[in-house]
């Protein structure tokens, strides 16, 4: 799930506060904005686009690979499925608080129509000097520069932590890959992986995990066949048992979502696991050797 | 959103499976009462907490006088950190045979799982441990749903018997439930045939989904809240994200992965973070009252501000911050690591109004904040 310079990209809700906001931003950094869609202002002009209904009339009016969903819990759904049956062959899903059994529903449909979702819950994709599709500060070329580190990350705030050190370190980002803090995912760590192993121009993959669910866990039994190096550091050691961390997905119920759990998974599949975010250049350095 | 047995069950007669007989009581005089109505009955705390029977939790009464006596004994009980302050009275019913049934969101497969076994009454993760081939598993398409013949068709081949159409039946209605409610787990441990040939549910757990019960009005108020503290309620009434924990150190953070990462790095550190507290997301706006929410926690000695900017911008967080402090003048040590979209706006106004520089990571600003709290006089 990497975004490219070439995907057109439709923005959902692309009148609102936010949707404006970060349509300005994606457009300035390059991201090709084609359209964006609210129900009732068709045949207007917003951000310098072309306003449409719904998705579909997007792909007939305009045509796009990429949809940014901008909008409230309760109305992704449909859209969702509207950018799935228009042809959207990517999903950016940015809002938290869908309804899992919504989640569900577009996640089978987009499986069905072999579209891939990113989120919900996320921050979006970076491919620094190409694009960006979401809300990451990819124009902040303090976190953001083109280089050969891919990056995962479940949580935006600490991904961009991650991508700020590895630039510090003298590296930069072949992409970042935010995938969601939700307990349900349209891209798992494991996809996300398998995306950044076969992207061009990624020497190494830092992966940031948390406790909660096992996708960690079988994401390390790929790493185990990968060539390419992986680093990870995984958030909640801290954390008490049986409560949610903020995200819904951040949840330990009993031994099952450890973070004891993926830390000895991920090691025993030979992947750097790190105590702190600070020391993720000095690990790529020691696994890279340059 | 955890629901008690009491208010699980009439969901699932809802969607027509069968359950037994009986009634609420919050008094052991009311216990006797509701067993007046049914006979031999068995007595149940009423707890959003498994394990109620080894816990002496679970009572059975031959007569009314019996079902006030153990009412008696179980109301006022704690288990598992729960006060019981209700019973579930219900008739005893004549156990043949005891199966597992239940549907959960599965996030390996993205979508609900189907669970079934014959071996009922035990944890399913001992049945998947020790008996896997009376363990049933089927995924299903939310958008097709999980139909009668699918039910028939999972559990074939487990020796059911005549009963095998009855069980598929309340299989398929517990998927229609499962749906209808917002279900993450809705789970009957056990489903019971009785000797006359009833499917019956005999307990039932059921968590609603949290990001669902805005659509879930009429069913969600017999859901129970979780318990929270004093600080927990307050954070949740205006909308913040924080979670009490035991040490010095307060922390304030955007975005869950980074409030975990600072919580870590300060027990890193060797110190022992005071509460989660995360304002990502919309609630980036919110810095002023959930830093107002920290310092009302006597036990914080000190505090790490650690801001990373995607959405949530730092300028707008770092002003939020610096009018708290403006306002309430802390007498407390605060450190502040501050990175992402809005960094230079945030650490431009940190410099002009309280005179102070983040420190170059969140590891400094965390370490600083662990040997600050050893010697805060706060």
């Amino acid at each position: 799930m990497i975004v490219r310079g070439t995907d057109r990209v439709l923005v959902m809700g692309i009148t609102g506060k936010q949707g404006t906001f970060w349509t300005g931003r994606m457009q300035a950094y390059g991201t090709r904005v084609v359209g964006g869609t609210h129900p009732n202002k068709a045949g207007t002009m917003h951000c310098g686009v072309p306003v449409f209904a719904t998705a579909r009339d997007a792909m007939k009016g305009a045509g796009f690979d990429v949809a940014v969903l901008f909008l409230p819990p309760l109305m992704v759904k449909e859209a969702a499925v509207d950018a799935i049956e228009a042809g959207a062959k990517r999903l950016v899903v940015l809002t938290e608080h869908i309804p899992v059994q919504d989640v569900m529903y577009f996640v089978a449909a987009a499986r069905e129509r072999g579209a891939c979702i990113l989120g919900p819950n996320t921050a979006g994709a970076v491919t620094p000097g190409e694009c960006f599709a979401g809300f990451m500060p990819a124009f902040n070329e303090r976190i953001f520069r083109k280089g050969s580190i891919g990056v995962i990350s479940r949580s935006g705030s600490l991904g961009v932590l991650f991508c700020l050190n590895v630039v510090q370190a003298g590296y930069g980002e072949s992409a970042f890959v935010g995938i969601g803090g939700d307990p349900i995912i349209g891209t798992t760590t494991r996809e996300a992986l398998v995306a950044l192993d076969t992207f061009p121009g990624t020497e190494a993959v830092v992966m940031v995990g948390e406790i909660g669910g096992s996708m960690e866990e079988e994401a390390a039994d790929y790493a185990r066949t990968m060539a390419k190096p992986v680093v990870a550091f995984i958030a909640g050691g801290a954390a008490p048992e049986g409560r949610k961390m903020g995200h819904a997905g951040a949840i330990v119920m009993g031994d099952k979502g450890s973070y004891a759990s993926k830390r000895s998974a991920l090691e025993a599949a030979g992947v750097t696991v790190l105590d702190t975010p600070s020391d993720v250049g000095a690990a790529l350095r020691a696994r890279l050797g340059h | 959103m955890n629901f008690e047995e009491h208010a699980a069950k009439p969901l699932l007669a809802r969607h027509g499976i069968a359950v037994p007989k009986g009634g609420l009581a919050r008094t052991p005089v009311e216990a006797a009462a509701v067993a007046e109505g049914i006979g031999a009955v068995v007595v149940k705390a009423q707890v959003p907490t498994g394990k109620r029977g080894k816990a002496g939790g679970i009572k059975l009464a031959a007569t009314p006088d019996e079902a006030r006596t153990h009412a008696r004994a179980i109301i006022g009980m704690e288990i598992a950190g729960h006060k019981v302050e209700k019973v579930l009275v219900e008739e005893q019913m004549p156990i043949e045979r005891e199966l597992y049934a239940a549907v959960v969101n599965d996030p390996s497969s993205k979508g609900p799982l189907v669970m079934f076994s014959t071996e009922g009454g035990m944890d399913i993760e001992e049945v998947a441990a020790t008996a896997p081939d009376k363990l049933r598993l089927q995924p299903v398409d939310t958008r097709r749903g999980f139909s009668h013949t699918d039910a028939e068709t999972l559990v074939q081949g487990l020796a059911l018997g005549a009963d095998e159409g009855k069980v598929a039946d309340a299989l398929a209605r517990l998927y229609e439930a499962y749906a209808a409610f917002d279900a993450e787990l809705l789970e009957i441990n056990p489903l019971i045939v009785t000797g006359d040939g009833r499917v019956v549910a005999l307990d039932c757990k059921f968590v609603m989904d949290d990001c669902a019960i805005v659509r879930q009005p009429k069913v969600a108020p017999a859901g129970t809240p979780e318990t929270l503290t004093g600080l927990e309620a307050r954070a949740k009434a205006a909308g913040l994200k924080y979670i009490d924990l035991d040490g010095a150190v307060g922390v304030l953070a955007n975005g869950a992965g980074l409030t975990m990462t600072t919580m870590d790095m300060i027990r890193h550190h060797g110190g022992r973070p005071a509460n989660f507290l995360e304002i990502g997301g919309e609630a980036y706006t919110q810095a002023k009252p959930a830093l107002e929410l920290l310092l009302a926690n006597p036990r914080i000695k000190s505090l790490v501000i650690n801001f990373c900017g995607a959405f949530a911008r730092t300028d707008v967080m770092t002003r939020g911050v610096i009018e708290a402090i403006e306002a309430l003048k802390p007498g407390l040590p605060i450190f502040f690591s501050v990175h992402g979209t809005g960094d230079e706006e945030a650490i431009r106004v940190l410099k002009d109004r309280l005179g102070v520089t983040p420190l170059a990571t969140m590891d400094d600003a965390c370490k600083a904040a662990v040997e600050a709290a050893k010697i805060s006089r706060r």
